[in-house]
């Protein structure tokens, strides 16, 4: 029955989105953190291919896996992290390759002007500082979590936030002096990135592949292709996501 | 002739019994998936974390902390919206409504850019005092508060509408203070209404979610409630996020069900 309302859903919203029959639909499944990426990315694609028109679902990529498993009409897959991804294919539901379009990595974030002088990982085990992290139940706690491990440090947060955005509006209003995000979270708010050292660094895999039983196989293989060209990657650079 | 009493139909129309069983299952429902996917055999162990019983504790002080703060301010306000025409008394009406209104996010946000350690209020105070209210235990009371003692001033407001102002006028021509009257008085009249005002606003801040995580934070044994802790867990533990929302569940019918019967019947 759920499965049936997530096809229903899946595919109103695609039937939805345009019908002019001398346009080629892209039906793009993408998870939330690519939104603004796959935005522009959409953009690029579209003038570089007229006649052409991608069609993006946007969405957390375990609501677009349950949406595949669920025989949604889509032509390309692309989620956070390889677990999803790989269920999907599990369920022998990919076509063709898997590839790793971008990797996402951990950053430290502070208020713009860094107020609390922080350095770098090791400032979060001081108790003078209100410092945040996502929860270890969420990626970016467990990549924060694992670098910390790594480092060496024992970091003592006084939030374990439930999800990225929230952490970042605390860093943005000044309430932390600190906080452990994406580094495409710190391009997209206000606030100032700190690196963290490669030896110690976490990351964050974004595979996309196409999907079996694909209503325009050739458009997926294109704008797949699209994303590893030059201007592609010129996109996802600009967004704080990295080459593979 | 005068029938006997007891051939008076005591069964409610059938409309009415209908369409009050679907309320019944629709509120039943919610409570049946849950107990559907409960791990029984786990729930000992689930229970005795020490995350659950932190979260049970900052969750029982809380709301309890809610309740009392609300007891303090709401009825005052309640008396004055009731009972003084003052100008602007629509909008603090409007006022009151106001954390029903938004969503619990964003009535945390609010409270956060308040007063937060950089906030309007909160920086000033904070370089006054040192006092930082996020991500303490003041910082979950203050949230819980504000989203919950609005049903303490809306019932105690109606019931104070409704109480007949001869009963105070004559106490008062018989020489009583108004605080005698409104202690001997006026109390006793809104009495059950009160109570239901604080069952109210206990539930609503027991559940408290949004509010809470957006301007306290969330960590365990400071800032970490019953709902946090359930949403937090349903990120990676299903069983463990079902198991403290039945601790939530039990807790809450436990109170409410045993106040209805103790005050709330009559």
């Amino acid at each position: 029955m759920a499965n049936l309302i997530v096809v229903a859903v899946a595919t109103l919203i695609v039937a939805s989105c345009g019908s002019a029959s001398d346009v080629a639909q892209i039906q793009v499944s993408a998870a939330s953190s690519l939104s603004d990426v796959f935005a522009d990315l959409e953009v690029a694609f579209e003038d570089a291919n007229p006649g052409t028109d991608v069609v993006l679902n946007l969405g957390g990529s375990s609501l677009l896996r349950e949406q595949i498993l669920a025989g949604a009409p889509i032509d390309v897959f692309a989620s956070a992290g390889m677990e999803i991804m790989e269920e999907v294919e599990a369920a022998g539901l990919t076509e063709g390759e898997i590839d790793v379009f971008a990797v996402n990595h951990i950053e430290i974030a502070v208020p713009p002007g860094n107020p609390a002088g922080i350095v770098g990982l090791e400032d979060f085990d001081r108790d003078d500082l209100f410092l945040g992290l996502c929860a270890a139940e969420v990626p970016c706690g467990r990549l924060a979590l694992q670098s910390f491990r790594v480092a060496g440090v024992n970091p003592t947060p006084d939030t374990n936030e439930p999800n990225v955005r929230s952490l970042l509006t605390k860093i943005e209003a000044g309430e932390l002096d600190a906080g452990v995000v994406y580094a495409t979270d710190v391009i997209a708010g206000e606030v100032d990135g700190i690196a963290i050292p490669s030896d110690v660094l976490s990351s964050s895999n974004y595979p996309v592949g196409r999907i079996v039983g694909s209503p325009n196989p050739t458009g997926a293989a294109d704008f797949i292709a699209f994303m590893f060209t030059d201007e592609g990657t010129r996109i996802l650079l600009s967004h704080g996501f990295q080459s593979p | 002739m005068i029938e006997p009493r007891r051939h008076v139909r005591r069964r409610p129309p059938l409309g009415v019994l209908v369409l009050a069983i679907v309320a019944v299952v629709f509120f039943l429902l919610p409570l049946v998936g849950l107990l559907a996917r409960t791990p029984w055999g786990d729930l000992g162990s689930l229970l005795a974390s020490d995350v659950v019983v932190d979260a049970l504790v900052i969750s029982l002080v809380a709301s309890v902390a809610a309740v009392v703060l609300s007891a303090l301010l709401g009825v005052p306000l309640a008396w004055l919206l009731a009972r003084v025409a003052f100008t602007g008394r629509a909008f603090v009406r409007g006022l009151v409504l106001l954390p029903l209104v938004l969503p619990p996010i964003v009535g945390g946000a609010a409270l956060l850019f308040a007063l937060g350690r950089r906030g309007v209020i909160g920086e000033p105070l904070y370089e006054a005092t040192g006092l930082v209210l996020p991500f303490s235990i003041w910082g979950v009371i203050i949230a819980v508060t504000f989203v919950s003692m609005p049903f303490l001033v809306i019932t105690v407001e109606a019931a104070l509408l409704n109480v007949d102002t001869r009963y105070e006028g004559a106490a008062a021509s018989l020489g009583a203070s108004r605080w005698t009257v409104f202690r001997r008085v006026t109390l006793p009249m809104i009495g059950p209404s009160l109570l239901a005002g604080f069952v109210l606003t206990w539930a609503r801040a027991i559940g408290e979610f949004g509010a809470t995580v957006a301007f306290a934070g969330n960590l365990q044994g400071t800032t970490q409630t019953l709902p946090l802790a359930v949403f937090v867990s349903l990120e990676s533990d299903r069983d463990t996020a079902i198991a403290i929302s039945l601790i939530l569940v039990a807790i809450s019918l436990t109170v409410l069900i045993g106040l209805r019967d103790r005050w709330l019947t009559r």
